[in-house]
């Protein structure tokens, strides 16, 4: 099967073609050449290419689109085992073929936990049957994501897991922290901090601040992520292994990563869109939409983490796609459950940040899709010889975001009803079509 | 005189006239209860549904008085008593309540927003009669029904409140209140107990219960909400007594013809001593009288008011 993708425009940094149009023939599941767009006038029936005379079963027009190494979202939650009334593996991941995702890493607070490798075998196995994107499933730093003893890493890796972590709950035994660290790394694990220190928060369930102490809701200071941020660096640089810190929210944080990176510690950092998208005033009318953890921080913290996007300090955009029904939603404030749904709005909140040229087109993609590739040590890009995983974007898409229609079984986005610009028009992994428009 | 607004949730969404129109109509209210048969028919053939998540005596009895003052029909719920113990959902309760069509419906929560989220989904007039450390609009209103009685106005005048500014619903909706209706509101207490931002809502803040209370012409003193501490916001009740407590050596230190006030219940030899809260410039008694008046108010308002209460 051969799939020619002709005239779109190459986006991979350190490709020698980027920003060029071009051809992509696609051979089964791996890319077999990437040329330079040929004239339509000088064109014949075939494509000449090292593998001969290739005549493409399918061409695919990408006049006026960005060909981009497949998008990659490194932190979701896809609720199965245990909630498939909020999401599934399947609808999960055709929610992410919708949103021009190619992989997602699935969190393992699951119910069943995915913290053995039953677990992390039934999401492959499930993911092979109904998947449309790859699946790498994350396992639990600790059994149960108690934070008391470590999971049988070896084990979790063999079975398929790509990465360890508590997401959801923060590993607050440092000890334990530092033990995942040396420990996974032997193993070849990614370890994956969820950053809260739990006294700070107490009983809180937005942003501490103005907008709080209006609304009478108990706040989260900044200082609940930054002081465990800086603790895993501290680890980091105390073990010299590698850490991930998930969905960074605040100012703080971003200051600790750089200037971590700045004296050369291994430390990688994610940042979802409703971070650099929307602030704490989103909860407004207690909209339980906008209630997630991390909260939505204030307009510095938001300006920091688009600096920190532009700077290089956060390495990944990943979206926390947190699925939860009305039954968790559409509750008193306090009550409502954490989290907004985020791979369908993700990539036209993101290339906002290009329009408003924060983030050029390549950072744009090492963010989606080499970076988080390179931490999870997979090879992505469109160099021949590389799966054929790739989305095609059409920058100048403008639709209105519609929750009813969502491929994710949830609907809990604080972006409805929103007018966004840019999406993905067609998704291929491994070298087959999993989503169009 | 008309009210236009179908639901009393928070002072912000209260204009100067409306505070004025509530509290004019609380004052003439307020003789209804003075008769020997007090009761007007006003709100006769209406029905208000008094809905307690959170336990509550005064409040709940003030509301409950007022109605049966107007002749409505009050019909009175408790977490304990609804469906709520068998794991119903605020909505799900509210809209079965709806379908037995009561007019008003009365609500306390201790979830911040919530009567917010009820007032959206229903087509009745809903009360917010305290939600968690959100918003007490009718206490505010009745505290200052009460400085308006006493001092005859309330442009100008400084409010001192003091206390657990943090766990407050009763502050928020004075500082709110007290300041539309321009008075200088200075909120006071330990720092662990004064939220970040709250300036925001027109107050200023201080440490100091003395420099609170020095020029003001209403103290307000805060229940210290035990149960809310958690043990981290003050040593001792002892050691809180002694730097926050009103006391009568403090209260040498107030003007002459200061206020004090409480929103009730007191903790005696807490925040304030026995001999201040039963003293001469206690009003704490008037403000739970002038409670029934403005809640009466309110029902009357809400209601529609078009016509006169005064007779009958």
């Amino acid at each position: 099967m051969w799939i020619l993708i002709k005239g779109a425009k190459a986006v991979e940094p350190g490709l020698s073609l980027n920003g060029k149009t071009v051809d992509i023939l696609i051979g089964d599941d791996r890319i077999a050449e990437i040329l330079p767009h040929k004239d339509p006038a000088q064109e014949k029936e075939g494509l000449e290419t090292a593998h001969g005379m290739i005549f493409p079963d399918r061409i695919v027009q990408g006049a006026g689109l960005l060909a981009v190494p497949g998008l990659i979202d490194m932190h979701v939650h896809f609720r199965e085992p245990g909630h498939e009334y909020k999401e599934t593996i399947e609808t999960g991941s055709k929610a992410a073929a919708h949103g021009g995702f190619t992989a997602v890493c699935t969190m393992p607070n699951t119910n069943p936990v995915n913290d053995n490798a039953q677990v992390t075998r039934f999401i492959i196995e499930q993911a092979a049957k109904a998947a449309k994107v790859r699946v790498y499933p994350v396992a639990a730093i600790s059994k149960g994501l108690m934070g008391d003893s470590l999971c049988e890493f070896a084990e979790l890796k063999s079975a398929g897991a790509v990465a360890v972590s508590d997401d959801g709950n923060p590993v607050t035994n440092s000890l334990l922290m530092r033990s995942a660290l040396e420990y996974a790394k032997g193993i070849g694990l990614v370890v994956i901090s969820h950053c809260e220190v739990p006294e700070l928060v107490g009983t809180g369930v937005m942003n501490e601040g103005e907008t709080a102490t209006r609304m009478g809701l108990a706040g989260i200071p900044n200082a609940s992520e930054s002081i465990m941020v800086s603790r895993d660096i501290a680890l980091s640089e105390l073990t010299r292994m590698p850490v991930h810190i998930a969905h960074v929210s605040t100012r703080e944080s971003v200051d600790a990563i750089r200037d971590a990176k700045n004296r050369g510690i291994k430390v990688s950092a994610e940042t979802a869109p409703h971070y650099f998208t929307l602030t704490d005033q989103a909860v407004g009318n207690y909209d339980t939409r906008a209630k997630m953890n991390p909260p939505l921080r204030s307009e510095q913290d938001r300006v920091a983490i688009c600096q920190g996007l532009a700077d290089g300090t956060i390495d990944v955009i990943a979206t926390d796609h947190a699925p939860h029904s009305v039954i968790e939603k559409d509750v008193e404030f306090d009550r409502a459950a954490n989290g907004i749904i985020g791979l369908e709005t993700s990539l036209p909140l993101s290339l906002e940040l290009v329009r408003k040229n924060i983030l050029s087109l390549e950072q744009l993609v090492e963010k989606m899709s080499i970076n988080p590739a390179r931490i999870l040590g997979l090879k992505r890009g469109l160099s021949p010889g590389m799966v054929a995983d790739i989305t095609l974007i059409d920058p100048e898409y403008s639709y209105i975001v519609d929750a009813k229609i969502f491929q994710s079984k949830s609907r809990n986005t604080p972006f409805d009803g929103w007018k966004l610009k840019g999406r993905a028009v067609m998704t291929i992994v491994g070298g087959r079509v999993v989503f169009e428009i | 005189m008309q009210l236009m607004k179908k639901d009393i949730l928070d002072m912000q969404s209260l204009s100067v006239e409306e505070i004025r129109m509530i509290l004019d109509t609380a004052e003439n209210l307020k003789e209804v209860s003075q008769r020997p048969i007090k009761k007007v028919p006003t709100l006769r053939g209406k029905t208000v549904v008094l809905f307690f998540y959170e336990p509550s005596t005064r409040t709940r009895t003030s509301f409950d008085i007022a109605a049966k003052r107007l002749s409505a029909d009050s019909i009175s719920i408790s977490a304990s008593s609804s469906s709520m113990v068998k794991g119903e959902t605020l909505i799900d309760t509210a809209k079965n309540l709806e379908a037995m069509n009561p007019d008003i419906m009365v609500i306390r929560h201790s979830c911040s927003g919530a009567p917010h989220m009820l007032a959206k989904r229903v087509p009745f007039s809903v009360i917010n009669a305290g939600d968690g450390t959100h918003a007490h609009p009718t206490q505010a209103l009745l505290d200052m029904m009460t400085v308006r009685e006493k001092k005859g106005q309330i442009e100008g005048l400084r409010v001192a409140i003091i206390g657990d500014i943090s766990h407050s619903r009763v502050a928020r909706s004075n500082c709110v209140g007290f300041t539309k209706m321009g008075a200088h509101v200075t909120l006071a207490g330990p720092p662990t107990m004064i939220p970040r931002g709250i300036e925001s809502l027109g107050a200023s803040v201080t440490y100091s219960m003395d420099e609170a209370i020095h020029d003001a012409d209403v103290i307000m003193m805060l229940r210290i909400q035990k149960e809310r501490q958690g043990g981290f916001s003050f040593p001792s009740e002892r050691e809180y007594a002694a730097v926050y407590g009103l006391n009568l050596k403090r209260l040498e230190k107030a003007k002459d013809d200061v206020l004090i006030m409480h929103p009730g219940p007191i903790n005696r030899g807490v925040e304030i001593s026995p001999e201040v809260a039963d003293g001469p410039y206690s009003v704490i008694l008037d403000q739970v009288t002038n409670g029934v008046a403005v809640r009466m108010a309110l029902l009357y308002l809400v209601s529609g008011g078009k016509r006169n209460v005064d007779t009958d």
